[in-house]
């Protein structure tokens, strides 16, 4: 069953939480992944991997570009989803 | 139609790695050395890599140096003469001819002529398919003993403004003996391809292009979060069918001693494959950098000199790079 926009958020939370020691609070949907919370490409594709496990989706390696902020990345999820 | 009875070869049950050699470029490279044309940092370069400095050869020092010097050790460390060598296995990108062989001038300069010598281009694999080859040869019983050389001169193709992988790349050989041995001391190997990628890792152009003016001369370049990516993910998966052919469990190894790549892969792929603290994992690139075939030889050399591992003890080695090529064997440390 699809995941709500807000569990993503929750569970995504805990994923960049995992990977970069990040308090889960601060991993906010307008928070952008390099410039706020200074995650690197290495980190980002980590916590990439870790989401299409926890969420059962793909997302392209050419996709993870775009993904900026985290609310790209809960809205890409979300509609990956189907 | 009846034939005169043929001799076939006397297969031998096991083999081991008997020794191995190393050689490291004669030039410390430091990152603020290469840090200004990739508008980057020491520190950048160290959080992003690991790489604190990386051994480079000089202009004067050659690929063919460094694996003679490299074979020499293990050689020696063998306890045999070079006559006795059965076949010369050269792992390398990075022989700037096309033909001959960089093997067979090996063999000839080691004193192994007239051994079968030959290249394989396996990459950052290079090495791990070597052994698998030798261990064939050697229970096959076509070789008694088979020189494996990792070697690479990268320097030659690398490209200062490239902020893919060239700040990565580094020079050096590693060798090893391989030969008979009255139990196993190398696991079945875990190897394959994915041509699907083959241009994840690879050359800025062809030779033909370079040729025609059409292009400058070819660098090494990669795709590197898509590499990364395949590196942890997929390599642990080859990692655990390497421990579960070899018939042991994580816990029972000395040491893991993967390509040395990135210290960003080595560390996710220690935490993915949930190792527990007991076994050393070689971390060679830190001073060494990355040096292709070279690099688990290399590394493995130094965690048996510094003595962080003892021989006798089983060490999971695992290349994995351009082509994209695998492979991955337990050995038992010489």
């Amino acid at each position: 069953m699809a995941l709500s926009h807000d569990e993503v958020l929750a569970g995504l939370a805990e994923i960049v939480n995992e990977e970069t020691g990040i308090d889960t609070d601060s991993v906010k949907l307008e928070k952008s992944f390099t410039n706020d919370l200074d995650i690197d490409s290495i980190s980002m594709m980590t916590i990439v991997v870790n989401a299409e496990e926890k969420f059962s989706v793909k997302i392209p390696d050419e996709e993870v570009k775009n993904l900026l902020t985290v609310g790209d990345a809960v809205n890409f999820i979300t509609s990956a989803q189907g | 139609m009846s034939h005169a009875k043929l001799n076939q070869y006397e297969t031998v049950p096991f083999s081991r790695i008997y020794s191995l050699g190393a050689s490291r470029g004669d030039l410390v490279v430091t990152n603020d050395d290469i840090a200004g044309p990739i508008d980057s940092s020491d520190e950048w370069i160290r959080q992003r890599t690991g790489i604190i400095t990386r051994r480079r050869a000089s202009t004067e020092q050659s690929l063919m140096d460094m694996a003679v010097d490299a074979s020499k050790e293990a050689i020696a460390g063998a306890g045999i003469s070079p006559s006795e060598i059965g076949a010369v296995i050269f792992s390398t990108i990075s022989h700037p001819y096309q033909t001959p062989s960089a093997a067979t001038l090996l063999a000839e300069l080691i004193g192994a002529n007239p051994a079968p010598a030959f290249d394989i281009s396996a990459a950052c694999a290079g090495y791990c398919y070597g052994i698998a080859q030798a261990d064939a040869l050697v229970r096959s019983g076509v070789a008694k003993y088979v020189l494996v050389v990792g070697g690479e001169k990268l320097s030659d193709f690398i490209d200062p403004t490239d902020r893919s992988i060239s700040f990565l790349l580094a020079d050096g050989a590693g060798a090893a003996i391989v030969g008979p041995s009255d139990e196993a001391g190398i696991s079945p190997t875990v190897w394959g391809s994915d041509g699907s990628h083959w241009s994840s890792v690879s050359m800025t152009s062809s030779l033909l292009d370079f040729r025609d003016g059409e292009a400058s001369w070819p660098t090494i370049r990669q795709d590197g979060l898509t590499v990364f990516k395949w590196a942890v993910w997929e390599m642990v998966k080859v990692a655990k069918e390497a421990l579960d052919v070899a018939g042991i469990q994580a816990e029972d190894l000395s040491a893991l001693v993967t390509h040395q790549a990135n210290i960003r892969i080595i560390d996710e792929l220690v935490k993915q494959l949930k190792l527990p603290e007991s076994v050393a994992v070689a971390r060679d690139i830190v001073n060494t950098g990355n040096t292709s075939a070279a690099s688990v030889p290399l590394a493995m050399h130094q965690l048996l000199k510094d003595g962080t591992v003892q021989p006798g003890g089983l060490a999971l080695q695992i290349g994995f790079g351009a082509g994209l090529a695998f492979a991955a064997q337990v050995v038992v440390l010489p």
